[in-house]
């Protein structure tokens, strides 16, 4: 889910960095010094400018910081909601037929059938689909077409309803409307999309 | 979202019972109810933390900075949105932080732009179209640095755990560009247009200040 996956961010750059020292490209150098260095920076902007323009920062900090704990608390029956449906969902067995009645149209477009569980479960459960993801690059080798396919999928699109749940459920919404068919197509599109790029690049 | 909950229980249950597994169900929604609570809970202080920074950005006047800046695109993806209001800027800050790959700070800042974005809108549980915009933005957001999915690669041995970044780039933009455009399109449908909470200010472009 979305903060346990921040909280490993810090500890897997060390991770990362040692496992790829040497074999890496300045794009990677930079791209990971950019991400280090953007809370830092942001904080550093942010706490300047507001000294500049002469306002009490630390007030006014505990003054933002206030809301912390009602939008957390809002949040909580929208997530129980969603995730209670997903978790039932995942352990009645239905996600196997699902796939099951899948697979035919998945081996049309060239997508590996054992990469289909993941995309299915990508927009339902992060770390739900993370598992999966692990599981295949165990079995496959992360630098087969699998691995990288399943990789990239994941890599693709985000929590769809994990982000509507929160979202909305911060600020009351009940109603979303449009919002999940559109997350639902950008989903799509995107997994299609992954299995495309990687085909074209990945072979 | 009613009827896929409602979908979602329906199937649980009934293929549960076919295949035996009720026991499981149950357990897997007690499991998941604590789940829930905990995620919540745990966004406690990481929220406190970016809502008091932000805070401190939004009298500064950064957030307003922000706004200005990408005036052009924000006119298009929200021309409900009055072009300085601070949603703007706070629905940047939420993207960037996608963007690097840091879900700690995005979190806490898209909640944020979600409250402004409630500010403007005239019911109190209904969605306006520029919230099923950013979230559409969101949900297949673009992450120029999928870490998680790097380290487990990395952890697993492979020779360059970074080479899904350009594939994983591309195919997140195609989501983004897709959720965006089909948001875009699907207000437009009658039924949802109907039940758009500010269709009667459709024609004005001053927003509503005080509403």
């Amino acid at each position: 889910m979305l903060n346990s996956l921040a909280t490993t961010v810090t500890d897997t750059v060390q991770q990362v960095s040692q496992v790829t020292a040497g074999s890496e490209s300045l794009f990677v150098t930079i791209m990971k010094g950019f991400s280090n260095l953007a809370v830092p920076v942001i904080l550093f902007v942010v706490i300047v400018l507001g000294f500049v323009k002469k306002i009490k920062v630390y007030e006014t900090f505990i003054d933002g910081a206030k809301e912390g704990f009602s939008v957390a608390v809002n949040i909580i029956p929208y997530l129980v909601a969603i995730l209670v449906a997903i978790g039932m969902f995942r352990a009645s067995g239905a996600m196997g037929y699902f796939i099951k009645i899948l697979s035919p149209l998945t081996n049309l477009i060239g997508m590996p059938a054992e990469t289909l569980p993941v995309a299915l479960m990508r927009p339902l459960s992060g770390s739900g689909s993370l598992g999966l993801v692990t599981e295949l690059m165990t079995k496959h080798g992360p630098d087969s077409f699998i691995g990288r396919l399943a990789s990239t999928m994941f890599g693709s699109t985000e929590t769809t309803f994990y982000v509507i749940a929160v979202y909305f459920g911060s600020v009351g919404i009940r109603k979303s409307r449009h919002a999940i068919a559109s997350g639902l197509i950008g989903d799509l599109v995107g997994l299609l999309m992954a299995v495309f790029i990687c085909r074209i690049v990945f072979g | 979202m009613n009827y896929i909950w409602l979908a979602l229980m329906a199937i649980s249950l009934i293929v549960g019972a076919i295949n035996g597994r009720l026991e499981a169900v149950t357990t897997a929604a007690v499991n998941y109810a604590g789940m829930a609570v905990e995620i919540s809970l745990g966004l406690i202080g990481i929220m406190a933390f970016w809502l008091g920074i932000m805070k401190i950005a939004e009298e500064g006047g950064i957030i307003k900075i922000l706004s200005r800046a990408i005036r052009p695109i924000a006119k298009f993806l929200f021309p409900d949105i009055p072009p300085d209001h601070p949603a703007i800027g706070m629905m940047l800050m939420n993207i960037i932080a996608n963007w690097l790959g840091l879900g700690n700070a995005a979190t806490p800042l898209g909640l944020k732009a979600m409250k402004e974005l409630q500010k403007l809108n005239k019911s109190e549980d209904t969605a306006t179209n520029a919230m099923v915009v950013f979230l559409a933005l969101n949900t297949a957001s673009i992450t120029f640095i999928p870490m998680t999915v790097i380290a487990v690669r990395a952890k697993l041995g492979s020779a360059n755990p970074f080479e899904i970044i350009s594939t994983a780039v591309f195919s997140s933009t195609c989501a983004t560009i897709a959720a965006v455009t089909a948001a875009k399109l699907l207000q437009r449908l009658p039924n949802i247009r109907k039940s758009d909470p500010n269709r009667m200010k459709e024609d004005s472009r001053e927003g509503d200040d005080n509403a």
